[in-house]
């Protein structure tokens, strides 16, 4: 995982300054909500689907190790090598070695959030690989030196005219290559064309294992993934130990779902089911198929309480409908892992140490769960991390002393009602017309945009009592 | 059957900033026929507790809560979907390692209701005889929506306020920003998200947004009142309870 150097408030001002990143933010998050609503439109019934799904990926889950089992086999049946990857460095180190053994120069990719998870390209290139990133995206990505800010859209913080600047900055563009986006589509393809045609292996992610046939899944809209995976002649399919289906069949529910909620189509552009190298007689593909499995902490999740989050099929449609995401975008949560599904999974493979601050950045509205193709109870782990913190201690003191002092007073009714009226008086004094301009310390941040209510000087209980004589 | 005697979990906001919210609760549950109770003694359902992640002090406060009000059998309306959504969901949840409050959050959810769906799926009403005048609005607040699935009651209690006509809300589903403690502790991303929601709020026409929860109606108000806005944020039972839109009592 990235480390975390600047603390989560400061990355947090840092974004809410950069006014086009989250005018793009906004702009194509409202995008992607309305292409999925669309499409999630024509199901008949979509919860049906999404429940389907749910009990696929749960039955997956549920006997994790038998699948893994099955789909290691299957996959040396077909003529492939298995590795499993405890680490991060573990799997950098299995493909770092067989690069040198191979004697590679040149390594495409298709998009592959584990490799940026366990920070895969930047070892393989201090090691003298030349890895060029074929995803359109993460290429910009990677031309710029920049980040993805979401798992599925990686450039979703730039706007075409940040992408034209890319363009010519780093690869000396004329203006006619980036008048519009075709051109500079054109331009990347071109450039992208001649790096495919060198390049001696193919590393890209994983959308589903399956199996029963030891076959891996890419989906993409821009055909990188098979251009990736079919001309060099080492292909390396690196996926996150969960992602498994076990039937063709299974396959086919999460393919449908994935499509229409990740992209609002009905199925990705293209879907290519890859069942080990080149056979005799073949006109194409690898001569050697490498599939890495990476746990990574994985493990760990999978026996915790958060294991739902690994029900996970990286759609990016939680971040989309997130308000917060859409406000911040997501350089700012410091993860690959972005928006209420990072705001999970991050502390849950790193540790809430790492990333404590990522459970609260989030107002529990749940729009994340209402999204979900395989209805992930997101706010419930967001709140159990929120727990784990507290455990860690992780909580501000002030915020600790507070609910200490909420719990006491809480069962204490006399207690609780004299610390309100206490509260009024005090308020009474800073406020005017009812209304407090200003907080101290650290509710400072709430005056800061808006007004607070001033408690009342009797509160409804005192009023009721009054009429009705006491107890009710 | 229709229950003819209701207990009224006030909620701690409304009882010690917004006490005119409980009255008009009451007065139209008794409207509406029904006698209210208030069992004696309520502080906090442990709810802000709960979403810091101190679940400790969550259950100390929800089993207090539990004993409260399991001294009678009536149903009991809580004019929140936010601590509607803490006693009826997340109580069980969190005793569900005790044997003793596990099966009385239970037996607590399983009589509990937020107030708009008690009027209309209990009582089977959405005119309550209300008084109103203006445009009114309808904002749903997260918890009440995803947590407890309020969809249409509000609406259609809106509907039936007599005198008073309504409009939709843009992006009406989106949340304003307030999240609890997140307010404080996310401000600036929080004020943001006010700022998104307010400025749908200022361009719908309405002169009053009904909400089910006045901690978000809190959250909004005292964005437009900063923002020197003449729309107001009402709870729904204010809206109901007949009174001037703007005009609530708050002593």
């Amino acid at each position: 995982m990235n480390a975390v150097d600047v603390p989560f408030y400061r990355r947090v001002e840092d974004a809410l300054t950069k006014t086009r990143m989250r005018q793009a933010v906004r702009h194509t998050s409202g995008r992607a909500m309305e292409s999925r609503r669309a499409a999630i439109a024509e199901l008949d019934s979509s919860d049906a689907i999404r429940d389907q799904a749910r009990a696929i990926r749960s039955r997956t889950l549920a006997a994790l190790d038998q699948h893994l089992d099955t789909f290691a086999t299957n996959v040396e049946k077909n003529g492939g090598t298995v590795f499993f990857a405890e680490t991060g460095e573990d799997a950098v180190e299995y493909i770092r070695r067989l690069a040198r053994d191979r004697g590679i120069r040149t390594i495409v990719k298709g998009k592959s959030m584990v490799s940026e998870e366990i920070e895969l390209n930047p070892v393989l290139e201090l090691d003298g690989f030349e890895v060029v990133e074929t995803d359109l995206g993460e290429y910009i990505v990677q031309l710029d030196g920049d980040k993805p800010s979401h798992i599925v859209a990686p450039i979703l913080h730039k706007t075409k005219e940040d992408c034209a600047r890319v363009f010519k900055e780093k690869l000396g563009a004329s203006d006619e290559d980036v008048a519009g986006v075709p051109q500079m589509t054109q331009l990347a393809r071109r450039t992208l064309r001649k790096a495919f045609l060198k390049a001696d292996m193919g590393i890209t992610g994983v959308n589903f294992g399956v199996a029963e046939t030891g076959s891996v899944t890419i989906c993409t809209n821009e055909g990188n993934g098979r251009l990736s995976s079919s001309l060099p002649r080492v292909y390396v399919a690196m996926m996150g130990m969960e992602r498994l289906v076990p039937t063709a069949a299974d396959l086919g529910v999460m393919l449908e779902v994935l499509g229409r909620s990740g992209t609002g189509q009905r199925l990705t552009v293209y879907s290519n089911i890859l069942s080990g190298p080149r056979r005799p007689g073949e006109a194409d593909g690898p001569e050697e198929f490498h599939v890495v499995i990476v746990d990574n902490g994985r493990s760990k999740v999978l026996a915790s309480e958060l294991a739902e989050i690994l029900y996970c099929i990286r759609c990016g449609a939680c971040l989309y409908a997130c308000p917060v995401y859409q406000q911040i975008g997501g350089h700012a949560y410091g993860s690959v892992y972005s928006g209420p599904v990072g705001s999970v999974l991050s502390p849950a493979l790193a540790g809430i140490r790492a990333f404590h601050d990522l459970p609260h950045a989030s107002t529990l509205c749940g729009a994340c769960r209402e999204v979900c193709p395989v209805r992930i109870d997101i706010p419930r782990m967001l709140l159990r991390l929120r727990a784990e913190g507290v455990e860690a201690g992780e909580s501000p003191q002030w915020v600790s002393l507070g609910m200490k002092v909420l719990g006491w007073l809480g069962t204490r009714p006399r207690m609780f009602n004299l610390a309100g009226r206490v509260a009024a008086r005090a308020a009474g004094l800073a406020a005017s017309d009812g209304w407090i301009r200003e907080l101290p310390l650290h509710l400072s941040g709430w005056t800061a945009s808006r007004d607070f209510p001033a408690p009342a000087k009797e509160s409804f209980q005192e009023r009721w009592a009054k009429r009705h004589g006491g107890a009710s | 059957m229709r229950p003819a005697r209701v207990q009224l979990l006030v909620t701690c906001l409304v009882d010690r900033f917004f006490p005119g919210t409980g009255e008009s609760v009451v007065r139209v549950l008794e409207r509406a026929g029904v006698t209210v109770s208030v069992p004696a003694g309520q502080t906090c359902c442990g709810q802000p507790a709960f979403n810091a992640g101190h679940d400790d002090e969550a259950r100390t406060l929800a089993r207090y809560t539990i004993d409260l009000l399991s001294a009678s059998d009536d149903p009991v309306v809580v004019p929140s979907g936010s601590c509607g959504d803490m006693v009826i969901h997340q109580y069980a949840a969190l005793l569900a390692d005790d044997p003793e409050y596990g099966p009385k959050a239970q037996a607590l959810a399983a009589r509990t209701y937020e107030l708009t769906i008690f009027l209309t799926r209990v009582l089977g009403v959405t005119d309550v005889g209300a008084q109103g005048t203006g445009t009114i609005s309808y904002h749903p607040c997260c918890h009440g929506l995803r947590g407890l699935g309020i969809a249409g009651e509000p609406k259609a209690l809106l509907a039936g306020v007599h005198g008073a006509t309504t409009c939709p809300l843009p992006e009406a589903e989106v949340c304003c920003g307030f999240g609890g403690l997140f307010a404080v502790k996310m401000s600036n991303i929080s004020g943001e998200m006010l700022a998104r929601k307010l400025d749908a709020i200022e361009a719908c026409g309405a002169d009053t947004i009904a909400v089910t929860d006045v901690s978000c109606g809190m959250h909004m108000n005292g964005g437009l009142r900063r923002r020197g806005s003449k729309v107001r944020v009402e709870h729904i039972a204010d809206v109901l309870a007949g009174e001037a839109p703007g005009a609530k009592e708050r002593s």
